[in-house]
């Protein structure tokens, strides 16, 4: 049995999937045994992405799947509450000021997060001030840079430079990514790092934080 | 004798098209230079699309939203709520850039068209966004799972009854009116006439009347300007729009999230939709044509990027619909414009199938020298000028730049220099950079 849930999820087998989760919790499996099954799952998710086998409808479904069995697993866990899962690092993620676009920053977020990272989500259209303060906050070493528009180059660059002159600077490692952002425009905001993708981002982050 | 549209063949059709475009009738012109310079920028993409012979020099075809007016300091906001600004400025950049092409300052549409209407769709400038910031799309579904039936059934029920109530505040009482179809012979016609005596839909109706009466009052301001453009001796660059069908679905009815997880869902309502609507949106190319006496069909092209999906779904639910558009287009004489955002390198070999001269292809990211050695013999292409380069490179950077993508893509015509998106600021040095080099160094030597 062990491993079938893996298998099935990372392979995209929503109805199976979801049977099997119903089936195995009738019987009395332990749900932490099947969110683990189901984090190792993202993981082969993630990688497959990464090697190009996966495009980002099979990330996007794969998330749909997983949310599901989640909410099917989650009445059950709180009746049995475990340990909180241990985190590699912290890392806090937003679309910056001006720009509204979400879906990007979602699969970064959420990548991150199935790869072990306690994510703070600020959101879409971030003024500058939330991430400095959010970095006081939480204490977060590395802060992904969301952006679509050309509009977010200057939005970037101004929540860099605010960054540096609360005296942050040295304690973050910066990663920016999106719509028309590379390596040129990167250099303009000042940022680390530019990453193409999600798995980029999470390349980035382990390769900050470590794990 | 002249032959009749019915017997044409697409190639005399498309020929017949450029040649009104040419004509210019109703076009006064400031000068014999302007009227020459105008017939020379057709040539020129002319030759460059068909590839039967070099062109002059590489033309300069590009696409933007608010980058010619940021230039100048105008803002979004402006473009959108004060149009004598917005022409202003489109008249100075042509003056100042002097590029081959006018593109007709529509993007941003009028501001108090969407404000009446309680346009729920996108935000834009003012409304949902800062002045300064651009329009921008608010992903959702637009149409749920449930109504792939209904928009399958009939498109144009769909939109009127489901679609435009959803997307505009002031239209969701024509959720309550019935099928138009249902109107039919002398018994019927009053009890039909009800659902329009209900105050809300009349108010809907009232609301249509006045988005008219302001998009009316936009274009006799546009219009006059179009005239004025070409007279100045720049040919506008795109008589209409069209979309890849499968984009209708991701990008307008389904949204990103949506249309990415009915590929695993419902992949067969996919593929009954957009054969459905494929003939749709060869009409809207086509009749924009007509009207514009201008063979250029704008098509920007999204989710079916790289990345965006496998090559396997690629294949099943985005290239043949975007083909069949792509070749119903041609048939009819219009030369579609496909405006690939992100990149294109693994779809490649498929703009292969095309026939020669049938269409362009302006890239963003994808690799201009792969797509020259697949397409260099039959497909026109165009771009790559990063927007990161032109808003934070320098001048020289720019020259560098544009000086490779000539040597490798503009090899014996068949490109086209551009911006790789549809820009929504400007940087004058840079920007004059791409032009200037490109009217020196792209020239071809005889």
């Amino acid at each position: 049995m062990a491993g079938k849930l893996v298998k099935l999820l990372s392979d995209l087998k929503e109805p199976e999937a979801l049977a099997f989760v119903e089936e195995a919790l009738g019987k009395g499996v332990d749900p932490t045994d099947l969110l683990g099954e189901s984090q190792e799952a993202m993981k082969i998710v993630g990688q497959r992405f990464a090697e190009e086998k996966y495009f980002i409808p099979d990330l996007v479904f794969s998330g749909e799947i997983l949310k599901r069995i989640v909410k099917m697993l989650e009445p059950h866990l709180k009746a049995k509450k475990g340990e909180e899962a241990k985190r590699l690092g912290k890392v806090i993620i937003g679309t910056v000021e001006g720009d509204i676009h979400d879906i990007g920053k979602d699969l970064v977020v959420f990548m991150l997060d199935v790869s072990g990272f306690e994510v703070t989500d600020l959101g879409i259209d971030v003024p500058v001030q939330k991430f400095v303060d959010t970095i006081k906050e939480t204490g977060s070493t590395v802060v992904g840079l969301s952006g679509f528009l050309t509009l977010a180059f200057d939005s970037m660059k101004e929540t860099v430079d605010a960054i540096q002159k609360a005296g942050l600077r040295d304690k973050v490692k910066i990663m920016v990514g999106g719509g028309q952002i590379d390596e040129q425009v990167r250099g303009y905001t000042g940022a680390d790092a530019y990453g193409k993708d999600a798995m980029e981002a999470v390349a980035l982050a382990k390769g900050w934080i470590g794990g | 004798m002249e032959k009749k549209w019915e017997e044409m063949s697409a190639e005399e059709r498309r020929e017949a098209r450029f040649e009104t475009w040419l004509s210019a009738e109703g076009v006064e012109f400031q000068s014999p230079e302007a009227e020459a310079t105008y017939k020379a920028s057709i040539t020129r993409f002319k030759d460059a699309l068909l590839m039967e012979k070099v062109p002059d020099r590489v033309p300069i075809l590009f696409v933007a939203t608010f980058m010619q007016p940021d230039i100048y300091g105008v803002t979004p906001y402006e473009c959108m709520y004060d149009t004598e600004k917005l022409i202003s400025a489109h008249r100075k950049f042509l003056v100042d850039f002097k590029p081959d092409f006018y593109l007709p300052p529509i993007f941003g549409g009028k501001g108090k068209v969407f404000e009446i209407l309680d346009y729920l769709q996108y935000k834009w400038p003012g409304h949902g966004v800062s002045k300064e910031s651009v329009y921008q799309t608010l992903e959702g579904e637009y149409m749920l799972p449930e109504d792939y039936e209904a928009l399958i059934e009939d498109p144009t029920n769909f939109w009127l009854r489901t679609y435009l109530p959803r997307i505009c505040g002031a239209l969701e009482p024509l959720k309550d009116i019935g099928a138009f179809t249902d109107i039919w012979e002398l018994p019927f016609i009053s009890t039909s006439m009800v659902p329009f005596g209900i105050p809300e839909v009349q108010n809907a109706f009232k609301a249509l009347l006045e988005a008219g009466n302001e998009a009316m009052a936009w274009i006799e301001e546009i219009g006059p300007f179009e005239m004025e453009a070409r007279g100045m001796g720049f040919p506008s660059c795109a008589a209409g729009a069209s979309k890849a069908p499968f984009d209708i679905l991701g990008d307008t009815l389904r949204g990103t999230r949506g249309i990415m997880t009915d590929m695993y869902r419902r992949p067969d309502m996919i593929l009954k939709a957009v054969e459905k609507i494929t003939p749709i949106y060869v009409k809207q190319g086509v009749n924009g044509a007509n009207f514009a006496g201008n063979p250029i069909i704008f098509m920007p092209l999204h989710k079916g990027a790289d990345g965006f999906m496998s090559d396997e779904q690629f294949k099943t639910f985005y290239w043949p619909s975007l083909k069949a558009v792509i070749l119903g287009l041609a048939a009819e004489g219009c030369v579609p414009w496909l405006f690939c955002e992100g990149s294109f390198n693994t779809r490649l070999e498929y703009l292969t199938e095309l026939p020669k001269g049938s269409c362009f292809w302006i890239f963003d990211r994808t690799d201009m020298a792969k797509a020259k050695e697949l397409l260099g013999d039959t497909i026109c292409i165009g771009g790559n000028v990063p927007s990161g380069l032109i808003l934070t490179g320098t001048a020289e950077q720019v020259k560098e730049y544009c000086k490779n993508v000539i040597d490798v893509a503009g090899k014996g015509g068949g490109y086209i220099m551009a911006l790789g998106t549809a820009m929504d600021q400007g940087k004058a040095d840079t920007l004059h950079a791409m032009i200037d080099f490109t009217k020196e160094y792209g020239v071809y030597k005889k």
